[in-house]
């Protein structure tokens, strides 16, 4: 019976206290962010699909088609090829494919260029109806960051 | 006892007429793709085995057939709300076998970030166990707080959950001032938070009926299954790797090792809170140690263990996760075994879910905090 009581007194007490931190939280300015209307900025090192760096002057790639990220790549992501043209010190790179459908965003090609010809861009709404889009995706044609 | 309980007040002998029920592999309250085969006699569960296996994905096969660094990736993926715990598990046992010293700000990065992981993992099971129970509003506390470690791992991490941050002998990068102090700041305002949660969940009325000695393990059948985490500890054991087999920089750092006796669904809730406590004690701590230096050793380029066996343990938010590994002296591993600690949890299940009712187990299967991946691997 004591115990009936305690309970019924203390369960009330506890259910009152709950109701007042809800209610205190009702008047706290929210903190939801309204995508797609708002978006947040993407921090500096997140990890989107990797695309070529260029040299700013001539807009050529700055990959030596070393091979390193193939090999380096756990899924088979990447294909590289490359030839060394006359006068040339480098190879230079003829094709660049980007399987990003097998791609986990692991950053082991990245890690491993030698060059830094590789860097991750900032896309993370990427969406299309079929699934060819993204299995040969050629990263030497693409020049700005992929949008949606 | 409570089946036998139940069937005494029918008579001698239990109904005649039992169903089994299929609870998943689709179900709200199996987080992910988890499949229970009920053996029902009414509301009472006669039998409840887990069916396993949804979505296996050959994390061990994968490991046999790739580099050392070409698997680190898939240790974010086996338990991916504890991404960290996992990595640091296949890093240490690598540099302990091929002997490679890490650097001191390295080591307490890893256990900041480590603790950081874990305080998001048991927020995430605060608010989906309370919705399994049926309270809704826990949920948005716990994911706003959550939102926070989110922001802050992915400042330095780049991924907001398959990380992938550590390295073997060091990180992927170094954290910065930002950093720092946004983790000082978060831990000066988790400590009020908690005691947030305990006002308004833990000291509340309707959840304490509904977890007070319902489903009790006891540390015994914690035994015989090799239940180990909250789990254990919630059945009175004192057991955790960061203290019984330290690793990293842990053996420096105060802290308590919640336990609590009783062994039903609050004790669990309860370890799982008091945690988050003492993970926060242990960030201010590490913050406050932090020191200066390198954060990457001399690694060689292609790593290759010398022939033999390893095993390497660590604390994940589930429990113990270990990582046994067989070399043959290549660069491939000759075998990978991972004991994932949600396995062995949910392998008592079935004994402990015996004579309960429906509802009952489903607080004692979220009491398990199990991952399904982390199941299946």
């Amino acid at each position: 019976m004591k115990r009936a009581l305690s309970d019924l007194f203390g369960g009330f007490v506890s259910l009152l206290t709950g109701l007042r931190i809800t209610l205190q939280q009702f008047f706290k300015p929210s903190v939801t962010v309204h995508y797609p209307h708002e978006t947040l900025p993407m921090p500096e090192r997140f990890r989107g699909p990797v695309m070529l760096v260029r040299d700013p002057a001539t807009g050529q790639a700055l990959c030596i088609a070393c091979k390193s990220c193939e090999k380096a790549c756990p899924s088979d992501c990447l294909v590289v090829e490359g030839v060394k043209r006359e006068g040339d010190k480098k190879k230079s790179v003829t094709e660049f494919k980007l399987d990003f459908t097998r791609c986990s965003l692991c950053g082991s090609c990245v890690e491993v260029c030698p060059v830094d010809a590789l860097k991750f861009s900032k896309a993370y709404n990427l969406a299309s109806t079929s699934r060819t889009a993204f299995c040969q995706i050629d990263l030497l044609e693409r020049r700005e960051e992929p949008r949606p | 006892m409570l089946l036998e309980q139940t069937i005494s007040t029918r008579g001698t002998e239990p109904a005649p007429e039992t169903f089994v029920l299929n609870l998943g592999p689709q179900h709200p309250a199996t987080h992910g793709v988890l499949r229970l085969k009920l053996t029902m006699d009414g509301e009472y569960i006669l039998r409840g085995e887990p069916v396993p296996g949804y979505i296996h994905r050959m994390h061990e096969k994968m490991g046999e057939n790739r580099t050392y660094a070409q698997f680190l990736p898939n240790t974010s993926r086996i338990d991916y709300l504890a991404a960290m715990h996992y990595t640091h598990a296949l890093v240490a046992l690598v540099e302990r076998a091929a002997g490679i010293e890490v650097p001191p700000r390295a080591e307490y990065v890893r256990v900041i970030t480590s603790e950081l992981n874990r305080i998001s993992s048991h927020l995430v099971w605060f608010g989906a166990y309370l919705l399994d129970l049926g309270g809704f509003t826990p949920l948005l506390y716990a994911f706003d707080d959550r939102e926070k470690i989110l922001d802050l791992l992915e400042a330095i991490t780049g991924a907001r959950l398959t990380y992938g941050y550590y390295r073997f002998g060091g990180l992927a990068n170094d954290v910065d001032a930002a950093f720092v102090e946004g983790t000082r700041a978060f831990v000066t305002y988790m400590q009020p938070r908690l005691d947030l949660y305990r006002k308004l969940v833990t000291d509340n009325i309707i959840l304490r009926k509904r977890l007070e000695d319902i489903g009790p393990i006891s540390a015994e059948m914690c035994r015989r299954y090799g239940a180990s985490g909250p789990v254990l500890r919630g059945a009175g054991v004192a057991c955790d790797v960061r203290r019984t087999e330290p690793y990293s920089v842990y053996p420096s750092l105060d802290f308590a090792v919640p336990v609590f006796p009783e062994g039903d669904c609050l004790a669990r809730y309860r370890v799982r809170m008091e945690e988050m406590a003492q993970s926060l004690r242990i960030i201010d701590q590490a913050l406050t140690q932090l020191p200066e230096g390198p954060i990457q050793a001399k690694v060689p380029r292609v790593i290759k263990l010398p022939p033999g066996e390893y095993y390497s343990a660590v604390e994940a938010a589930r429990g113990r996760f270990a990582i046994r590994v067989v070399s043959d002296g290549k660069d491939i591993p000759y075998r990978v075994k991972l004991r994932t600690p949600s396995f062995a949890n949910l392998t008592l299940f079935e004994e402990a879910s015996q004579g309960m009712m429906l509802p009952d187990a489903l607080a004692l299967l979220g009491s398990l905090d199990l991952v399904i991946p982390d199941i299946d691997r």
